[in-house]
């Protein structure tokens, strides 16, 4: 038998090719990203079959936890940035640069505009670990009118998103309703998760 | 897989300029880079958030309060009234609650979707009244709404609980 000369061949790999992949992918992933923004509250929202999705921006998010506390949160550091100055103006209050500065990085937040000062000036890497009250939505002193108008005052274009536990007792979704219909706001959405919608078998 | 075939290329080029001119590869090794880069991607990759959420819309009626209602007249044969309970129960009647007689159903689909099903078929424009009660959960009111969707019940509205209504369900 002959000898079968085998020739050496180089290990090296043209990377060339891998690198030019690489980056593509990069410059996807980098270009579609868009950070989670950190939620004070997780909340198990309901299954529905409607299959509309909520627009990227320009979303009011009213979050109710299943103790009945509401949380409020709108997207968009200017958004958020004039949303104080509003406030600010109507209450009286004076805030900070660094206190606008951490309000315009707060997604949603939950304390009464009496302690917003306060809560403004604990560190954001705390955040976490603090109870949060939740927003007054009693008669007396209906907060979250009080921040819809104004957030609807700082950009027109807001749609409003109830983002509400399965186990919400009923009557504190009304009060967030009727809130939003004393404010006008008649039409707004449900965030939910996706399910499958049942086919209806003829009888 | 290191390739450094530059070594006696760089400083030195540059001050002997056309006198020695070796041929240098242009070759540079690229696998730290494509580490970096697929790191980048990794992260990315992980961070990013496709699903965006679904949503259900909504529409309320404009609740006026200078014009009093004009009392939209709701037929009575057609009207069909569910009362959201606790306990994830259905209470449910057709027209007034003067004489109704009400049921008692779940939110499966072999409950209320029948109901709502058989009821459309027989009447023919369905119109729902939603009542949540005290003790119904927001999942009762998505899934109720849900099933609106469902069975293509066009008309439909959530309605506040009256007195009435609690006396009906009381004694079940």
């Amino acid at each position: 038998m002959p000898k079968v000369k085998v020739p050496r061949k180089s290990t090296l790999v043209d990377m060339t090719a891998m690198c030019d992949v690489a980056f593509l992918l990069l410059t996807f992933f980098m270009l579609t990203t868009k950070f989670k923004p950190d939620d004070p509250i997780i909340v198990d929202v309901p299954s529905s079959v409607s299959e509309i999705k909520l627009p990227d921006s320009d979303i009011m998010t009213i979050t109710i936890t299943p103790e009945g506390k509401v949380f409020f949160g709108i997207d968009g550091k200017y958004n958020r940035e004039r949303l104080l100055g509003r406030i600010s103006q109507l209450y009286n209050i004076q805030f900070t640069e660094d206190e606008v500065y951490n309000f315009s990085l707060t997604g949603s937040f939950g304390v009464p505009i009496s302690k917003l000062k306060d809560f403004l000036n604990i560190p954001r890497n705390e955040l976490p670990d603090i109870e949060q009250p939740g927003i007054p939505i009693d008669s007396v002193s209906n907060e979250l009118g009080v921040w819809i108008i104004n957030g609807r005052l700082s950009n027109p274009n807001f749609r409003i998103a109830i983002k509400g536990d399965q186990d919400v007792p009923y009557p504190v979704v009304k009060k967030v309703m009727d809130t939003l219909q004393d404010k006008r706001v008649n039409k707004f959405n449900l965030i939910t998760n996706m399910e499958v919608r049942p086919q209806i078998k003829e009888i | 897989m290191a390739q450094m075939e530059e070594k006696s290329g760089g400083k030195q080029k540059k001050g002997k300029k056309a006198h020695k001119t070796k041929k240098v590869s242009t070759r540079v090794d690229l696998t730290p880079m494509v580490d970096l880069a697929f790191l980048l991607v990794t992260f990315f990759m992980l961070t990013t958030t496709f699903s965006k959420p679904q949503t259900m819309e909504i529409n309320m009626p404009v609740k006026d309060k200078t014009a009093k209602e004009e009392g939209q007249a709701v037929k009575e044969s057609k009207s069909m009234t569910i009362i959201l309970g606790g306990e994830d129960k259905i209470f449910w009647y057709m027209g007034l609650p003067e004489n109704a007689t009400v049921d008692v159903t779940d939110y499966s689909d072999k409950g209320i979707r029948k109901i709502l099903l058989d009821k459309d078929r027989e009447v023919g424009g369905l119109i729902v009244l939603i009542k949540p009660s005290k003790n119904s959960r927001y999942k009762n009111v998505v899934d109720i709404l849900d099933e609106m969707s469902i069975t293509e019940v066009k008309r439909y509205a959530i309605v506040d609980i009256t007195d009435k209504d609690l006396e009906l369900i009381k004694n079940i």
